[in-house]
């Protein structure tokens, strides 16, 4: 009975990482998508909501508006972002937009830094501090928050990709561009949007996390990594992908640093990522890239 | 060539390394083949006043790392810029040198001198290990197996603290002795750092117009052309990311004997994305461009530091500006700024 109650513990401990890291590579994923590049600001979009949302929640003291307000400013610093530093490339090829991104994101941590502080901030959950008793385990209310929020906003973009035309545009233009330019979907704002999406995505994940772990300016690179290595993991480009990626490896580190060592949590995780990536290159949920030539 | 897929990966084909790729007649090639090579002795040969007139020790330390950052940052501009892969954890591999030439030398008093040999045998075989399975593939399979193994490292280096001092860092390395004189001093180290840049630059330029540097740059240009000319794809990258990762190797070694120090921090993976920065700011895929690069990593850090909490942002900004600018990189700037006064004079 002990053991289950800790390994119900670890189990929620762990979708809830891996929540964070599934909204962070859906991000990644998105922009990847669009541009066929890296995007290494993804990180620090965290780390901006996070710190957002504990600036406004000093001045207007609800957590819920706070939240929103810094997820919405997110996102347009994301297409801001977009207009003026990916959009002015003469030739944006993959590599140049990765590496333009990395500028992108010293210089967004340079700004929150300067602009937010050095501190770690914090603020109380959406319930409070409130915990909740299941099966002889302590479960925080927020973990839960992080994980019903998370699933609420997957459905939303799922449905967004599926259904709406400007979500079709959008995979349309991932999937061929000249073919989508020519039936009339403008690439360079599906640019624009994905960049909005994946700034939202990581804001999100900021904004829910920081009452469990608070946030500081830098931690950016830290998500930007994880969230990329779930990408990789769950197969880069897809909805599921991300979802299964983040989970994996939000659990792997929880269930490694309880079992194996907690000093080696980062060291497990990415071995058995590197493993899985040797087994099935193309990721869990991927399939391999067909190139014809 | 039809692509099918819009988003084909890190494959990328430089376009300053197809440039240098371009058909030059016969005669000119050997000119401007020994032009490079008189260059770089000459340039080297001028770098010998830096330790007498540096007005103090503090320049010479700086001049030693450049030259370290040189090696680092063209060794990731071969794999990078000359072969067209991308590792996310070339300051994993520098950190590899320097750990295994330091603890080497901590725990079993090998000499610097055997580290360095030392240093670059361990990071080309780890290179080799990680490259066999991830080379096969294109794609981002190098960049997400390097960053990987980028942060493995890390844990390791803080975590055996029995054998790299953990989180404090590695105390207690020798520097480099000759004939039994102790090469402690930033000036008396210097000669060792300029004579193993000059060599490692040597190196390069010879690999580069060797038939593996062409075959490397045909690879990077397109793969599925190289192979259908007899050259094998597979063996040429992953020889090249094995050389690459090597001499990061040896950076390390150097770096380490020369601070006689080494901390966790100077190797993760953050630093290796600079490096990659670092590199495309030069100007990826030319011959000349890690040494703009090594001048921008080792100088812009210091003559930011006035500017305290506004260093983060500057830096971020010039980065931005540069690339976006001259997405070729500073090498290409002479270039780029000549062929628009020509097509002035000759519209």
């Amino acid at each position: 009975m002990q053991n289950t109650a800790v390994v119900l513990q670890l189990l929620v401990a762990g979708i809830g990482t891996g929540s964070i890291y599934a909204l962070i590579a859906l991000g990644f994923n998105v922009v990847f998508k669009s541009t066929g590049a890296m995007n290494f600001a993804q990180g620090e979009w965290v780390v901006m909501g996070g710190m957002i949302s504990a600036a406004v929640f000093a001045s207007a003291s609800s957590v819920g508006l706070a939240c929103l307000l810094a997820v919405i400013l997110v996102a347009i610093f994301g297409v801001l972002c977009e207009r003026l530093v990916i959009w002015p490339l003469r030739r944006p090829t993959a590599l140049l937009i990765t590496l333009v991104s990395i500028g992108l994101a010293i210089c967004t941590r340079g700004f929150v830094m300067l602009t937010l502080g050095k501190k770690p901030v914090g603020y109380p959950g959406f319930s409070g501090t409130a915990t909740i008793s299941l099966g002889g385990a302590t479960l925080q209310a927020q973990t839960l928050w992080v994980v019903g929020l998370t699933l609420a906003f997957l459905l939303v973009m799922h449905v967004f990709f599926e259904r709406t035309m400007l979500g079709k545009a959008l995979r349309a233009a991932a999937a061929d561009r000249e073919a989508a330019a020519i039936v009339g979907v403008k690439v360079e704002t599906t640019i624009l949007i994905s960049f909005g999406i994946a700034a939202f995505a990581g804001a999100l994940a900021g904004a829910i996390i920081t009452p469990l772990t608070l946030a500081s300016y830098d931690q950016g690179a830290m998500f930007g990594f994880k969230g990329f290595s779930a990408a990789m993991l769950g197969g880069i480009g897809g909805l599921p992908g991300a979802v299964v990626g983040g989970l994996v490896l939000g659990l792997l580190e929880v269930f490694g640093s309880f079992y194996i060592s907690s000093d080696f949590k980062d060291a497990i995780a990415f071995a058995i990522l590197l493993f899985i990536l040797f087994v099935r290159p193309s990721g869990l949920l991927g399939r391999p890239d067909i190139v014809k030539v | 060539m039809v692509s099918a897929s819009p988003v084909s990966g890190t494959h990328v084909a430089p376009s300053a390394a197809r440039e240098s790729l371009r058909m030059q007649p016969r005669s000119r090639f050997a000119i401007w083949r020994s032009s490079d090579h008189v260059r770089l002795v000459l340039i080297w040969l001028a770098l010998l006043a830096v330790p007498f007139i540096a007005p103090n020790a503090y320049v010479v330390s700086l001049a030693n790392l450049a030259l370290i950052n040189l090696i680092l940052i063209a060794s990731l501009n071969l794999l990078m810029g000359f072969g067209g892969q991308i590792s996310l954890g070339q300051a994993g591999f520098f950190g590899l040198g320097a750990y295994a030439s330091g603890v080497l030398n901590v725990k079993w008093g090998v000499s610097a001198w055997l580290g360095l040999p030392a240093a670059a045998l361990i990071a080309g075989v780890a290179a080799f290990v990680i490259g066999l399975p991830t080379l096969r593939l294109r794609g981002h399979y190098l960049s997400m197996a390097t960053l990987g193994w980028n942060a493995i490292l890390v844990v390791f280096f803080n975590q055996f603290v029995s054998l790299t001092g953990g989180p404090n860092g590695l105390l207690g390395v020798k520097p480099f002795a000759f004939f039994g004189i102790a090469l402690d001093t930033e000036q008396r180290a210097f000669p060792v750092v300029w004579l193993a840049s000059l060599l490692i630059m040597l190196a390069i330029l010879n690999l580069l117009h060797s038939r593996i540097g062409r075959a490397l740059r045909a690879v990077a240009t397109n793969e599925l052309g190289a192979d259908a000319i007899g050259i094998d794809s597979f063996g040429i990258k992953l020889m090249c990311f094995t050389v690459s990762a090597a001499l990061a190797g040896i950076a390390g070694s150097l770096y380490v004997h020369v601070n006689q120090y080494a901390s966790p921090d100077t190797f993760g993976i953050s630093i290796s994305i600079l490096l990659i920065v670092m590199v495309a700011l030069g100007g990826s895929g030319t011959y000349w461009g890690p040494c703009l690069g090594a001048l921008i990593y080792t100088a812009v850090p210091q003559l930011l530091l006035n500017y305290e909490d506004a260093e983060l942002m500057l830096f971020g900004l010039g980065m931005l500006v540069v690339l976006i600018v001259f997405p070729g990189g500073l090498a290409g700037v002479p270039d780029a700024l000549r062929r628009r006064f020509a097509s002035w004079r000759h519209p």
